[in-house]
């Protein structure tokens, strides 16, 4: 992120913009991830879901990635998203269902673990020495993203594509219509 | 053919025999009772070359061949050997001769019977045995076949073993002679222990040396071995009280008891103490003339009122040993040995001609049932009565020559020394009696009117097989006498004795034994303590001479008045009456009658005695074993039941508490896991979690 | 190194571990939802959540490694992560699938509820 020499920045400091934004972005993640993860209702979860992906391509734009917020938005919300929405759709029988769910036995002790796992990474995090810390300069991405796919990374391409491929008929053939 | 080779051959031939009978019998044509007359027939002829060799020789000893048997830690190793002399010559003679006669008369009498084979395997044991004996040159091989010959008489006694009278009479004989055989072993122990050896050879020489035997102590032991091993003959010969099993014995075959209880086992007791002649002592001999003299006597009394044939017969073989025994014993040594041979012939023959009749009669031996068979018997009769005045000591036949030997030294034995009369009574009461049961025996047989009609229309004369041996022993027992057993005194010289036992001298001296030096010593100072053999031999010969012609006119007078006796009781008249009536005469005297009827209750007595002991012993062991062995055993049980008891409760409890607690333990354990597979995927996800978590926190608390 | 400040506004850039921070809440909100969702497709909610913790975490440290934005690998982190947008696509099309399956057998979507395997 490049310093921002107008605005607040000039009372706040030159990282101001940045930072606010960052946490804006990170509120409406984490609020909407919770609520994805705790949420009574399925489509509740749903819905806080779309949230979370929106937010995820906030976090991209921060991080310098035009085109992965573009692709997340695009595919990860109108692809998968719409997905799922579908699978809650189609998988309930009425729209009681869709509104109670009883809470699983587990919730305590996935929490703790949950927990746990957290307090191990963020050990990790804080312990751990990454290297050099300096950003990179921002640049659009997209010309490099096309040529590395189809230069440097061409295989994995290849592959993804028939396996999405795969996968598409896949799932097409088994969420066929059957002859009741 | 050397002598010696003769001499293994006389005694392997029946081995022979006798492997192959009783081996291979069944598959043999009349089960092979061909090869036993064969190789008897040849052991008698080879016997005869034997004998007709010792008549012609010089030396006493023909053959003495010795070999190392078992090898003891002890410089000489222990042998065995044959020993060929004048006395084992005629032995030889005398026992081929009847065992052949009687395997012939076996031929026809045992035709029908169901053992035939084992009958003859047994007689070759036998004879083989019986030869063995004769030509053993130590105590221990005579024992071996001691024993051998009790064995075959065991079996050949009960031979008709599904009769318990049989089977009981055959372990009655056997019994009998082994506790003689006990106090045999006892004198050859002695003689071992104080001699060094068994060999005869031995023995005489060590005889005459004092220092030897009687060295620096006060017992006998000389006559102590005398007397023990003489038990062995009591034993074997029937004398009393070991009498009780040849009467018993008659339970055999008729052949059996012709050549085992007549003429050859019996004999070894005889040809014992003849044999050990020069080893005995004065008071051994005395104790032998007595057991003889009164055996003699006792035995002819109870002969007198028997009712069966063979009993008869056997008591007057009971008679008959004891006037051997006596003779012995008195320093008649010719007179002993001599009357053995005739009374082989003459008993053999009684008892052969015996057997015809009963053959003849159907198996019937009750003399009550006989009569005038004389008639229907002819041969037998004839045979039977040359046997007869034999036995009584009628001349010109055999048994009046040795009869009278013994008889004249007997009163010459008394009148030197003017004490033991009773044994020279003894001789001639018995004598008498001899003659009395003898000629009732065969007025009842073959004279008078027939009392059992119907077995006296079926009686004939036997095949040829069975008259030809009785012409053969008849022919014998006229013939084998002579002057006093000239060929006899050819043989072995009474009064050389002497020379026997310095030839024995000789051989050891140059044989060179250990105890040579003392050998030639003691054949010089053979006189003083051989006083009754030699010099008995030598006096008692002159005085013999003396008391010779008291002798033969006292038996002679004595015999035909036993003739005469029986002769009025049992001769019947033309009207079928006898001039004296037994019947009534045995009801007069109904005691004594039944005493001698009853054998003096000695078989009574004995069972009282010995049995009744044995049994009550048997009990108390019986209730020992019950109570305190079976006691202790319950109890050591108990301690093992109470051990096994906390055992088990250990091995309950205990053990498979702890193997059944770990297989709980396990199981829980499993049961508690498995609850972690519960199948949702979820779940693993957080296992996962969980592990990387543990994992991490291992890693930095460890770094 | 200190990390860098999170409270202070405008001072310093945002550092690495901020980044990372959020990816683990995400994570971690994602593990829990994918462990106590009784519902199939609240399930593949979590996981997505996952993967974009992952995604987020990718593009932090491409951001944060400095001096190698160039050259042939300069993109190497949103690459990767389209990829990864690219394989959940096809995993969520192929779980969606399993799911209108598991719904037109059972009758429900209920993980707890589809147990004919189990004993």
């Amino acid at each position: 992120m490049e310093p921002d020499p107008q605005g607040l920045s000039g009372y706040f400091g030159p990282w101001f913009n940045a930072t606010v934004s960052f946490w804006c972005v990170t509120l409406l993640v984490v609020a909407s991830a919770a609520v994805a993860a705790f949420a009574r209702s399925i489509i509740h979860a749903a819905y806080s879901l779309f949230f979370t992906l929106l937010g995820m391509a906030g976090y991209y734009v921060l991080l310098g990635s035009d085109f992965l917020a573009v692709t997340q938005v695009v595919v990860y919300i109108g692809g998968i998203l719409v997905l799922l929405m579908f699978g809650v759709l189609l998988t309930n029988r009425s729209l009681e269902d869709l509104h109670r769910e009883k809470r699983a036995g587990f919730l305590l002790g996935g929490a703790v673990a949950a927990l746990l796992f957290f307090l191990v990474l963020v050990q990790i995090i804080f312990a751990a020495s990454w290297g050099p810390r300096e950003m990179g300069a921002i640049a659009p991405n997209t010309r490099g993203i096309g040529r590395g796919l189809l230069q440097g990374y061409v295989l994995p391409f290849e592959f993804s594509s028939i396996t999405l491929l795969v996968c598409l008929i896949g799932a097409a053939y088994m969420a066929r219509r059957r002859e009741q | 053919m050397s002598t010696l080779n003769l001499a293994l051959m006389i005694f392997l031939l029946p081995v022979a025999a006798f492997a192959i009978l009783a081996l291979a019998h069944r598959r043999l044509p009349r089960h092979g009772d061909f090869l036993a007359n064969g190789s008897m027939g040849l052991a008698l002829l080879a016997s005869i070359v034997v004998f007709a060799r010792a008549l012609a020789a010089e030396e006493p000893i023909l053959v003495h061949w010795t070999f190392d048997w078992v090898p003891t830690s002890a410089a000489r190793a222990l042998q065995g050997g044959v020993l060929v002399d004048g006395v084992t010559a005629f032995m030889l003679v005398v026992v081929t001769s009847v065992s052949f006669l009687v395997y012939l008369f076996s031929v026809g009498y045992m035709k029908d019977d169901v053992r035939y084979g084992r009958y003859y395997a047994s007689l070759t044991l036998f004879s083989a045995s019986m030869l063995g004996l004769v030509l053993a040159d130590n105590l221990l091989y005579l024992f071996v076949f001691w024993e051998l010959v009790g064995l075959s008489s065991y079996i050949l006694i009960g031979h008709w073993f599904e009769r318990k009278s049989a089977a009981d009479a055959a372990v009655k004989a056997f019994i009998t002679t082994r506790i003689g055989d006990v106090g045999m072993l006892i004198g050859m122990l002695i003689c071992y222990w104080k001699v060094g050896s068994l060999a005869y050879v031995d023995l005489f020489a060590a005889v005459s040396g004092e220092n030897l035997f009687n060295a620096g102590s006060d017992v006998d032991w000389q006559t102590w071995a005398g007397v023990g091993l003489f038990f062995g003959a009591m034993g074997k010969s029937a004398q009393f009280p070991f009498h009780v099993w040849l009467p018993d014995a008659m339970e055999g075959p008729t052949p059996v008891s012709a050549l085992i209880h007549a003429a050859t086992m019996v004999a070894a007791g005889v040809y014992l103490v003849g044999r050990l002649f020069p080893f005995f002592t004065p008071e051994a001999f005395l104790f032998i003339a007595y057991i003889g003299a009164i055996t003699a006597l006792f035995a002819a009394t109870i002969a007198t009122v028997q009712d069966d044939i063979k009993k008869v017969l056997a008591y007057s073989t009971l008679s008959q040993l004891g006037y051997m025994m006596l003779a012995l014993g008195v320093g008649g040594y010719v007179a002993g040995l001599f009357h053995l041979t005739t009374h082989a012939f003459f008993k053999a023959g009684l008892f052969l001609g015996s057997g015809s009749v009963i053959h003849a009669m159907h198996h019937e031996q009750s003399m009550s049932k006989y009569g005038g068979l004389g008639k229907k018997l002819p041969l037998t009769a004839a045979t039977y009565l040359v046997c007869v005045l034999a036995i009584i000591g009628c001349p010109p036949f055999s048994g009046f020559f040795s009869k009278d030997e013994i008889l004249a030294a007997a009163l010459a034995f008394a009148q030197e020394r003017g004490e033991h009369w009773f044994l020279a009574f003894s001789g001639f009461v018995t004598a008498f009696l001899t003659a009395f049961y003898m000629f009732r025996q065969f007025f009842l047989t073959f004279t008078g009117r027939p009392r059992d009609a119907h077995a006296y229309e079926h009686a004939h004369e036997s095949p040829w097989t069975m008259t030809v041996p009785l012409v053969a022993l008849a022919i014998l027992a006229l013939l084998a006498g002579g002057k006093p057993g000239w060929w006899f005194e050819k043989l072995i010289p009474p009064h050389e004795t002497a020379r026997t036992v310095r030839a024995y001298a000789a051989y050891h001296e140059t044989a060179g034994g250990p105890l040579a030096p003392v050998v030639v010593q003691a054949a010089e100072r053979l006189a003083p303590t051989e006083e009754h053999a030699p010099a008995a031999g030598d006096e008692a010969h002159a005085g013999a001479h003396g008391a010779h012609g008291l002798a033969m006119t006292l038996a002679l007078s004595l015999a035909f008045l036993g003739v005469l006796v029986a002769a009025a009781a049992y001769w019947q008249r033309r009207d079928g009456a006898t001039y004296l009536n037994p019947a009534l005469i045995a009801r007069r005297l109904r005691p004594l009658h039944t005493l001698l009827w009853n054998k003096y209750y000695f078989d009574e007595l004995y069972g009282l005695i010995f049995v009744g002991m044995t049994l009550g012993v048997m009990r108390l062991m019986a209730a020992f074993d019950r109570i305190v062995i079976d006691g202790i055993v319950n109890f050591a049980g108990l301690f093992g039941k109470i051990s096994a008891f906390v055992s088990g409760i250990l091995d309950n409890w205990i053990v498979d508490g702890a193997v059944n607690g770990l297989a709980g333990l396990t199981s829980l354990s499993g049961g508690g896991l498995a609850q972690t597979a519960t199948g949702r995927v979820r779940h693993y996800l957080l296992f996962v979690a969980l592990g990387v978590i543990a994992l991490s926190v291992l890693l930095f608390v460890a770094i | 190194m200190r990390p860098q400040s999170f409270l202070v506004v405008g001072e310093a850039p945002l550092g690495l571990e901020a980044y990372l921070l959020v990816a683990a809440i995400l994570f971690c909100l994602g593990l829990v939802a994918c462990a106590a969702r009784r519902n199939a497709v609240g399930i593949l909610i979590g996981i997505e959540l996952l993967l974009n913790a992952a995604n987020l975490n990718l593009l932090a440290f491409w951001r944060f490694q400095g001096g190698a934005m160039s050259g042939p690998d300069a993109l190497d982190g949103p690459i990767f992560a389209v990829f990864v947008i690219i394989l959940a696509a096809c995993e969520a099309a192929v779980a969606l699938g399993i799911v209108i399956n598991l719904f037109y057998n059972f009758g429900t979507v209920e993980v707890d509820n589809i147990n004919k395997l189990r004993h």
